[in-house]
């Protein structure tokens, strides 16, 4: 289970967002949506503790958190129960495809390089670039690099991958190859937090949507009902604006 | 005015090139020294270690701000007066230690630029799947930052061959202190110095071209 309390975030006097919970069940899958600057990607970042929460309490699995007195063991635990894909893939440039992967597990998991790499084959295999284990980053397409990262998150083994907006830095033609790669895991039922403008994809795949506006959350539920029946007349605006560009059948 | 004397320059010529290996065991031993001292200063000043960074930047500011020579005269006349068991230190020590110091300094601000030259997502992803800073440093930014800063760091290394002469005025019988002696007793200085001055013209030509072919190999790096 992942749960987050009470979860605050200030950047100096400006207020992020304050007391935020959110609780997702071991194989749920939530699409968070809103408006740009409302808050989604730092709340992702502080669930991976790569912004520090101001106040709250974090639980991802059987580590829960005070994160105004976390030490830096529980903030390395916390790291790895829980993994990341960027929307710029932010893959390591002098590693090759199956290295990005199999990084954590030997680094961080401590597996020997030989165990490591037969997982990390299997992980290249269920992305689709067996055949790329030895090319680096800067020679794969915008997609390719995506399901590197992709990969990379599917290694670490988390409870949860948190995904921000990981397609909206692509270029249209790599879209759909990442997001049927995301699909694939969603049937695994991996859990995953998703913040992404892809309606579609969250209509398919979400058990959750989230709608997020100014530091709050407004309103959630099933896609359908989000979709189709918005309560707030700032989720409606929001998705009347998003759909019109981009109708979801 | 005479002729060049060819033949004394040829004989001369073995006598100097027994000496070019304590020039070289110098610069590299400093070289080796300076980047591991290089890389520790530089990681201080990219993380701002509370206290080291301070002492980081006034040690890269003295060394930087004042001259070689008188670096080496500070360690090696100035110092043991004050810190008496340092009498023992010889000349080479003091010229290997006063090159270290000094070049590290330099180096200090390449490997840092290059340190912070690598992509910021990249410190975000590895701390994402749990890795500590310590790891981080060492199997993502480093070997990175090493390759950007390397043909900089070279330029340093042939610097540091040519500075390795001063250690004559140490008192060192080095390739300059040899030539000076040799020079001293034939009274034939310009074919001496003219010698002495090719032998490291050599030397730097070997490494410059050294130098092109590795950063037409790091061009490459990565890029397969
Ligand atoms: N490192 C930071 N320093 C200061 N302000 C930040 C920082 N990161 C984000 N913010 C601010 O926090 C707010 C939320 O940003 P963000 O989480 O990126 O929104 P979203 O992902 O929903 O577009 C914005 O007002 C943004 O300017
Ligand atoms: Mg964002």
């Amino acid at each position: 289970m992942i749960a987050l309390h009470g979860i605050t975030k200030r950047f100096g006097t400006h207020s992020v967002f304050e007391d935020i919970d959110l609780t997702l069940e071991q194989g749920e899958i939530i699409v968070v949506i809103g408006p740009s600057g409302t808050g989604k990607s730092t709340l992702l970042r502080c669930i991976n503790y790569l912004e520090t929460p101001d106040a709250g309490r974090l639980t991802v699995g059987d580590l829960s958190l005070d994160v105004t007195r976390a030490s830096r063991r529980e903030i390395l635990a916390l790291r790895r129960r829980t993994a990341f894909v960027f929307q710029n893939y932010a893959l390591f440039a002098n590693k090759s495809a199956l290295d990005n992967i199999c990084e954590g597990m030997i680094v961080v998991d401590g597996l020997s390089k030989a165990e490591a790499h037969v997982r990390g084959r299997e992980i290249l295999e269920r992305i689709g670039l067996a055949d790329k284990a030895n090319a680096y980053p800067a020679s794969l397409s915008g997609g390719q690099q995506q399901r590197v990262g992709i990969g990379r998150a599917m290694a670490a083994k988390a409870d949860v991958i948190l995904f921000d907006e990981p397609t909206s830095a692509l270029d249209p033609e790599w879209v759909d190859e990442v997001l049927s790669l995301m699909k694939q895991l969603a049937l695994e039922r991996q859990t995953m937090i998703v913040v992404s403008h892809e309606m579609q994809f969250a209509r398919e795949v979400a058990d959750r949507v989230v709608f997020m506006d100014e530091g709050r959350i407004i309103e959630q539920g099933p896609p359908d009902e989000l979709f189709t029946n918005p309560r707030d007349e700032r989720t409606q605006r929001f998705l009347r604006k998003v759909l019109a560009n981009n109708p979801v059948v | 005015m005479h002729v060049l004397d060819l033949d004394y320059m040829l004989g001369l010529l073995p006598i100097l090139l027994g000496y070019l290996p304590l020039t070289l065991e110098m610069a590299g031993a400093g070289m080796l020294a300076a980047l591991v001292l290089a890389s520790l200063l530089a990681v201080v000043r990219v993380q701002r270690t509370p206290g080291l960074n301070a002492l980081a930047m006034l040690f890269i500011s003295f060394f930087r701000g004042t001259p070689l020579l008188v670096q080496l005269f500070l360690f090696y006349y100035g110092l043991p007066q004050i810190l008496t068991f340092l009498v023992a230190i010889n000349g080479i020590t003091a010229t290997i230690l006063g090159l270290t110091l000094h070049f590290s300094a330099y180096m200090a601000e390449s490997i840092r630029a290059a340190i912070v030259g690598v992509d910021r997502s990249q410190t975000e992803a590895a701390l994402s799947i749990g890795m500590t800073q310590g790891q981080l440093m060492r199997r993502i930014i480093l070997p990175q930052a090493t390759r950007v800063a390397t043909p900089t760091l070279m330029n340093y290394f042939i610097d540091m061959i040519k500075s390795t002469s001063l250690a004559f005025t140490l008192g060192v019988t080095e390739l300059m202190g040899a030539t000076q002696k040799e020079a001293a007793s034939s009274f034939l200085y310009f074919e001496a110095f003219l010698l002495a001055a090719i032998i490291y013209w050599i030397v730097v030509e070997i490494l410059s071209w050294l130098q092109r072919r590795l950063e037409k190999r790091l061009n490459r790096a990565y890029q397969r």
